[in-house]
């Protein structure tokens, strides 16, 4: 393992190189709370990182400000080769229809049906599709997720795996190129949340996505992660693979395992 | 000599509203126009707020018409009870009550409907969504409250009327049509204009109101009951603190 540096892809023993997220320097604090303090970070392409850290180490800030959701006060963030933090508007839109977001509370839009949350990027995000690709794109992702018979349930009806899982079929509607993970396993028993870690994998395989994945549940970090990145004190504490981190002895590391 | 703490957060919260409300003009009224939603909007603040507007109205009308006719008798002046009546509602008790009661319906529907959101992460992942939330949640409540409350005063007003004039037939028997001129004969221009004006104010300052302290709300089950409750009272007296500006313009302009 190395501190304070990035392990490349092929490192840790994937044939891929292209770097899609490429992370400089980035700080990010809120009044005098520093919360990201130089973090660097290279994301390639179809590689799974999963970002470990305590509860308030900046995990979701960090996939907040890849996404645009909030701006880094220093540093650069460069996603598919554009700096996101100086992009406008329209620019930001084009770069967000080719990622996808996964909230941890799933932030399904409660007045609308199944079928309306799944349609409603593929409606907002200028590109025109016809009713019958929408629909098809929205059986598709249903599918994917095994929930086709929730198209015109309400999100008030379904059971909190449901939800994640109707989450993750609007996440993946667009076929993004990189999805972010905002604890996806948070809150669900042991069998849900390994489902999920089985869908996150199958559905990377089939779309050959890139993803990060905050989480501090071990099982999900040894299921889906080829690389894990340790956050700590706004930095990059250390990264590696998950096998790495099981037999550290750093206590850092050791902590989640315990 | 320091500014007492709650001086000083009123001044800020006026500001932020302000500054909030310069938002709506700036990018709320640009392209990409949100014309669906805004009609939805239309549907749920106008159309659904009918029954409610409808029925105080009515009582209104009754009461009114029932508490003011012994007095009037008093003086021997019973007969200018329609005219009292169609004065008092066109001009002040119609457009001020459908607005109160709107400001208690909506203005706190849409305080804890983007309180909720907000708390939910939903007004993230629109904006992830390729969507401003501005446009899509904020412009189109503002511009369906600010039109929406204007109709339904007129048909609250036109209700309120109805209720009085049953009321007057409680103790007499009055033909409807005769009531209805001799309250449009009292009436004129100067009487129903100022009063539609200021229902587009009191719309648009319920719907900036309910929409700012929605999108602003605290984390939290108590935030989003905090924006939902603040939203009615910042509302409320917003409505008075109008109604008090648009007397003086029309004292001004010559139209009392």
């Amino acid at each position: 393992m190395k501190n304070e540096t990035n392990l490349s892809a092929k490192q840790i023993g994937k044939h891929i190189t292209e770097p899609i997220i490429v992370i400089e320097h980035l700080c990010k604090k809120f009044g005098s709370n520093v919360v990201l303090n130089d973090f660097n970070l290279t994301v390639y392409k179809e590689e799974n990182v999963v970002i470990l850290g305590k509860s308030g180490s900046g995990k979701s800030v960090l996939i907040k400000c890849i996404i645009g959701l909030l701006k880094p006060d220093s540093g650069n963030l460069m996603v598919f080769g554009e700096n996101v933090p100086q992009l406008s508007h329209d620019e930001l839109d084009r770069i967000r229809s080719k990622m996808g977001f996964l909230f941890q509370g799933n932030a399904l839009y409660d007045s609308m049906t199944v079928r309306e949350n799944l349609e409603f990027p593929l409606r907002r995000h200028w590109i025109d599709f016809s009713q019958k690709e929408v629909d098809a794109l929205v059986l598709e992702a249903l599918d994917n997720v095994g929930l086709i018979h929730t198209i015109d349930m309400m999100p008030a009806e379904l059971s909190g795996g449901m939800l994640k899982r109707v989450a993750l079929a609007r996440t993946m509607i667009l076929k993004p190129d990189v999805i972010l993970y905002d604890e996806p396993t948070t809150g669900l028993d042991p069998v849900t949340a390994r489902e999920i870690d089985t869908l996150i994998i199958t559905l990377q395989k089939k779309y050959h996505t890139s993803s990060i994945i905050i989480s501090h549940d071990m099982n999900c970090v040894k299921n889906t992660a080829d690389r894990v990145v340790l956050l700590l004190d706004g930095k990059c504490y250390t990264d590696g693979s998950y096998r790495d981190f099981e037999t550290s002895a750093d206590k850092n590391i050791k902590q989640f395992f315990e | 000599m320091p500014i007492l703490p709650k001086t000083q957060q009123f001044l800020n919260e006026t500001g932020s509203v302000s500054r909030f409300a310069g938002h709506f003009f700036s990018i709320g009224v640009k392209p990409r126009y949100e014309i669906r939603e805004l009609l939805t909007q239309c549907y749920i603040i106008g159309y659904r707020s009918l029954p409610l507007i409808g029925l105080t109205g009515f009582i209104m009308g009754l009461v009114l018409t029932m508490q003011l006719r012994p007095s009037l008798i008093i003086y021997g002046v019973e007969s200018k009870l329609p005219v009292m009546i169609g004065i008092a509602i066109v001009r002040e008790i119609g457009p001020v009550i459908t607005a109160l009661i709107f400001a208690g319906k909506i203005g706190s529907s849409i305080g804890a409907e983007l309180g909720s959101m907000k708390v939910t992460e939903q007004i993230d992942a629109m904006e992830v969504s390729g969507t401003n939330p501005f446009k899509y949640l904020v412009a189109t409540r503002v511009l369906a409250a600010t039109l929406m409350l204007p109709v339904l005063t007129i048909l609250g007003d036109a209700i309120c009327l109805f209720g009085s004039y049953l009321g007057v037939n409680i103790h007499t028997v009055t033909n409807y049509k005769l009531f209805i001129t001799q309250v449009f004969q009292s009436l004129s221009f100067g009487d129903l204009l100022p009063a539609l004006i200021k229902t587009f104010f009191f719309g648009f300052a319920i719907g900036i109101i309910g929409c700012y302290k929605g999108y602003y709300s605290n984390k939290g089950t108590r935030g989003v009951g905090n924006s939902a409750n603040s939203a009615v009272v910042l509302s409320s007296v917003m409505i008075f603190i109008i109604d008090l500006l648009a007397v003086q313009i029309t004292d001004v302009l010559g139209l009392n």
